[in-house]
């Protein structure tokens, strides 16, 4: 590094844009920087990140930014205040309870829901397809099988008889959903192993002795990162929409947590006249969900030029 | 002679983020009813040309010219209805691969009558019988079952074929065609290019031959224009071909392998930046 | 055609004749692992996991001789594996056991509630149709437009908004505010008993019977729903629309068809689109097969008394013979569409069509 051979020091950005990068990490960077930029020149991905890092950020300092308790409502004197009350931005629902810290909280199970989906199903559906594409053959066979009997099943039915089964609770419902979306996962990794299999890097790792679980796990999953980390974010607004429509069906989290999708539910009843109670949880909902679109269609554009049809 | 076709200082500009692009600059020639070869290393701007006088020009491309007139109007005036008349009926043009220029879910016979059909009031019998002797006379030996078969059932020659008669079915004046031979087999360019010899001696048509390969220009047109970075650098005719004056006429020449001449060194195309001025 | 190629094709049309039955076996075995698979885990959810099989398909508060007997006939007492056997038999056999709700055979239930909501995911995809595909094929024509913009923000929005929380929305505006449509339900209470429908697919039977005020009152009632499945679909296909065409118009064949003199709607409409409904078809198929699955939620909303309100509400009654047996065939109607399409393509892409 020392023995670069330009005499004047680099800017920072010509050092990330250099097309002879000196050590991985530059070239990393430098790749990173690239895509970026290219990400932030989509105004609306833009505004997709910056409503998920708010979402990070209040389901964060939930207890600092909730005005009031979520759970525990001025039965007495606040009941189905409408917005803009005092003290009370968004109103309170029929237990008094004030919907903006509630929202607020409930912040928090959705990010939960998302993270713990995310965690269970990607890395099932990452080494189902890493596997059945680097090993082929009849394990190929098999295991693409399975995953396409479930990728012909109905998702949501199928989860809902799960939480019947498993009963309701929020974590039931996570392992529902995981369930039934790691298909996708799998399809993508094993498109992407198949490429990558027969690459001559991939031939010369092997000739240099490295074993197939070496070869999987260091070589053939990073290249299939990107189009997983695409398609993951892509499913969160999905996951985000089947998790509430349980907790509307009353699977989903139990009360009093201030689950979205159970806030409509019990706001339901009041729609015709108080229709903030249930109101306000859909804008939330579809708010977190529109920005994990948004994020998903920018890192699709920025990560895989090709995908985009621009 | 009479002009056919009147191309006046011709330029067509893309518009990319980085700049404007050229692909077309001050291109100037008239065509009779006869055959001119455009000859050029790929990106040269050939295509663009011939897109430009049919009209198929990028929509977000600019295309401008002193004059543009076949057979006394002027076609950058002319409104988008009488340019679409024009085309198919009176200018035509083939293009380079039958595998991806032609509807791959539509029957080889309705594409050759959809043609007919745009420009003449003719009926559904007649358009049949008429594709079917179009057929015919580009050499498809069974018209009838080829009329019913879809473009991924026949091979690249009788594609190209097909895409002729697509094209001749309405008995155009002018063709241009782009690099017709350039994706077949070699065995069967030989083929095709006869029929589209024979075709358009018989009918009298004027033709733009684009193509790379300035042998074959030669063999094929009365004239020859050699284009370089989107201009003309010469413009001979046939005959006088070994006598091109401009380097990088020559140079395409020396490119072109001679049976029994000593190859070593292998002529490299040279390419000097102020020819593109 | 000599006699050597007339030997030549004849054998090329038994290689295909070879080949095309090879794909049907593969098809048929495509078919037949999905459905099994489908029993296996609907198997696994209602008696693998559950403690006690019994008290989820019977309640807590069963008798216990009926108790006795029920584990008797489920055949629980038997290895797994011949239970799984049992439980495929009766499965393809169309017998789910019986509702506790409703005390019925669970297929004689569903037979009654499955019309409705087929009558609405199919008038919800056809709305979805019939107006995505223009929208996505104008979004690609006009790309970068504003009216682009305008279609992508209408298909992020449908891919964001909660379903239930929308129609309760509707709810509220075009019914309780407007009164622009009827109250949730399918028919109103009046004809509920002079209309005799046949199919059972009102929309169709008030038109078959001419009973146009019968046909007025449905159309209210299914409007609103029909229109806010058909708004998810929309979303989905005027999307894929869009990506088709822009793929399509790029193509050579388009240039081709320009040089010929076509008029730019032909081109749009009879060539790219024609070449873009090949994929589409599978697109509109499970836009179909999702709008299946959405009627969970919205009929919920909209009192719709189909398979999707059927399903809630064994759900959460703990009924679990009703919510398996929904789930077999709304799984099954699932494999179908999946099949459907996949001989649509064929048909339409003369490319893969077996000659
Ligand atoms: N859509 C386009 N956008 C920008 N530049 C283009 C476009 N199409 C063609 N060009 C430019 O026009 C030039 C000439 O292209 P073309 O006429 O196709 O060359 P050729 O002689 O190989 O037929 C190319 O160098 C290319 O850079
Ligand atoms: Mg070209």
């Amino acid at each position: 590094m020392s023995l670069a051979t330009e005499t004047r020091p680099l800017t920072r950005r010509e050092w990330l844009l250099s097309d002879r990068p000196q050590s991985r990490l530059q070239a990393r960077l430098g790749r990173a920087y690239m895509t970026w930029r290219r990400f932030s020149a989509n105004r609306l991905a833009v505004v997709g990140l910056l409503i998920l890092l708010g979402l990070c950020f209040v389901a964060a300092f939930a207890d600092l930014l909730a005005p009031h308790s979520p759970v525990i409502g001025n039965l007495a004197g606040a009941r189905l205040l409408p917005p803009g009350s005092e003290g009370y931005l968004l109103g309170t629902d029929d237990q008094g309870r004030d919907i903006l810290s509630r929202l607020i909280h409930g912040s928090r199970l959705t990010l939960a829901v998302v993270v713990l989906v995310a965690i269970i199903a990607a890395p099932v559906g990452l080494i189902v397809g890493a596997v059945a594409g680097y090993a082929g053959g009849w394990i190929d066979a098999i295991l693409m099988r399975v995953t396409d009997i479930f990728l012909a099943f109905p998702k949501l039915v199928l989860a809902l008889a799960f939480v019947a089964a498993l009963g309701p609770g929020i974590e039931n419902a996570v392992i529902a959903i995981a369930i039934t979306s790691w298909p996708p996962y799998a399809r993508i990794a094993r498109a992407e192993t198949l490429t990558v299999r027969n690459s001559d890097y991939i031939a010369a790792v092997r000739l240099m002795g490295a074993s197939p679980a070496r070869i999987v796990f260091r070589h053939v999953v990073p290249m299939c990162m990107s189009s997983l980390i695409v398609r993951v974010t892509l499913d969160m607004a999905g996951i985000i929409l089947t998790a509430a429509g349980l907790g509307f069906l009353g699977l989903g989290a139990q009360p009093p947590l201030p689950e979205w999708g159970a806030m409509i539910a019990s706001g339901r009843r009041f729609i015709l006249d108080q229709w903030w109670v249930a109101t306000m949880p859909g804008i939330a909902i579809l708010i977190v969900s529109l920005g994990f679109n948004l994020l998903g269609d920018g890192l699709r554009d920025a990560l895989d030029p090709r995908e985009s049809g621009q | 002679m009479s002009a056919l076709l009147t191309v006046e200082d011709l330029r067509v500009r893309f518009p990319t983020r980085t700049g404007v692009v050229e692909a077309v600059r001050g291109v100037s020639f008239t065509l009779g009813r006869e055959r001119l070869g455009i000859v050029g290393e790929s990106g040269s701007g050939k295509s663009q040309t011939g897109r430009a006088v049919m009209g198929l020009t990028p929509a977000h491309a600019q295309v401008t010219a002193k004059r543009l007139a076949f057979d006394g109007i002027d076609l950058l005036s002319a409104p988008p209805k009488l340019r679409r008349d024009l085309r198919g009926k009176r200018i035509a043009m083939i293009l380079q691969d039958p595998k991806y220029s032609l509807n791959p879910v539509m029957s080889i016979g309705k594409q050759i009558v959809e043609t007919l059909q745009r420009h003449e009031k003719v009926g559904r019998a007649e358009a049949r019988k008429r594709a079917l002797d179009m057929l015919a006379a580009v050499q498809i030996r069974d018209p009838a079952r080829v009329f019913d078969l879809y473009p991924h059932e026949v091979s690249g020659g009788m594609g190209q074929r097909a895409m002729i008669a697509m094209m001749l079915v309405a008995g155009p004046e002018l063709l241009i065609a782009d690099e017709p031979t350039s994706a077949l087999d070699v065995t069967v360019q030989l083929e095709v290019l006869s029929i589209l010899d024979k075709l358009v001696a018989e009918r009298g048509m004027g033709l733009i031959f684009v193509s790379h390969d300035l042998r074959l220009v030669s063999s094929f047109c009365d004239r020859v224009l050699v284009m370089y970075a989107g201009r003309i650098v010469e413009e001979i005719a046939a005959s006088e071909l070994s006598n091109a004056k401009h380097p990088y006429t020559q140079g395409l020449l020396n490119c072109m392998p001679v049976i029994g001449a000593d190859r070593h060194p292998l002529p490299v195309l040279d390419r000097k930046p102020e020819w593109a001025l | 055609m000599s006699m050597s190629d007339t030997v030549r094709m004849s054998g090329r049309r038994r290689a295909r004749s070879r080949k095309a039955i090879a794909a049907v076996l593969q098809f048929l075995v495509v078919v037949a692992t999905t459905y099994l698979g489908l029993l296996a885990v609907t198997f696994f959810i209602g008696r693998v996991i559950p403690i006690d099989p019994v008290l989820a398909v019977l309640g807590d508060r069963a008798p216990q001789h009926v108790v006795e007997r029920t584990r008797e006939a489920m055949g629980l007492n038997l290895p797994l594996y011949q239970q799984f056997f049992i439980y495929c038999q009766q499965a393809l056999s169309g017998d789910f056991g019986t509702s506790v709700l409703t005390t019925n055979p669970v297929m004689t239930d569903i037979r009654r509630v499955f019309p409705a909501t087929i009558e609405l995911a199919t008038l919800g995809t056809v709305i979805g149709a019939l107006i995505g595909v223009p929208l996505g094929v104008l979004a690609a024509v006009k790309r970068g437009s504003i009216a682009d913009q305008i279609v992508r923000v209408i298909g992020l929005v449908g891919y964001s908004v909660p379903i239930f929380w929308l129609a309760l929305l509707a709810l509220l505006v075009f019914y309780a505010r407007l009164r622009w449509v009827a109250y949730p339900g399918r028919i109103d209470i009046v004809y509920e008993y002079t209309f005799s429908p046949i199919t059972g697919f009102y929309l169709v039977d008030a038109l078959w019977q001419r009973q146009w005020d019968v046909f007025r009152d449905v159309f209210r009632h299914i409007i609103l729903p029909a229109s806010l499945l058909g708004y998810f679909s929309l979303a989905y296909i005027s999307r894929m629309t869009r990506s088709f065409m822009l793929n399509e118009l790029q193509q050579e064949y388009i240039v081709a068809a320009r040089a010929k003199g076509l008029s730019e709607a032909r081109i749009i409409w009879a060539h790219a689109l024609r070449n873009a409904a090949v994929p589409l078809v599978t697109v509109i198929a499970l836009s179909y097969a999702g709008l299946l699955e959405g009627s969970v939620l919205t009929e919920t909303v909209f009192a719709w008394p189909g398979l999707g309100l059927y399903i809630t509400n064994s759900l959460q009654n703990a009924d679990m013979n009703a919510v398996l047996g929904g789930t077999i065939i709304i799984g099954s109607v699932f494999i179908g569409i999946n099949l459907l399409s996949d001989l649509l393509y064929r048909t339409l892409d003369p490319r893969t069509r077996a000659r």
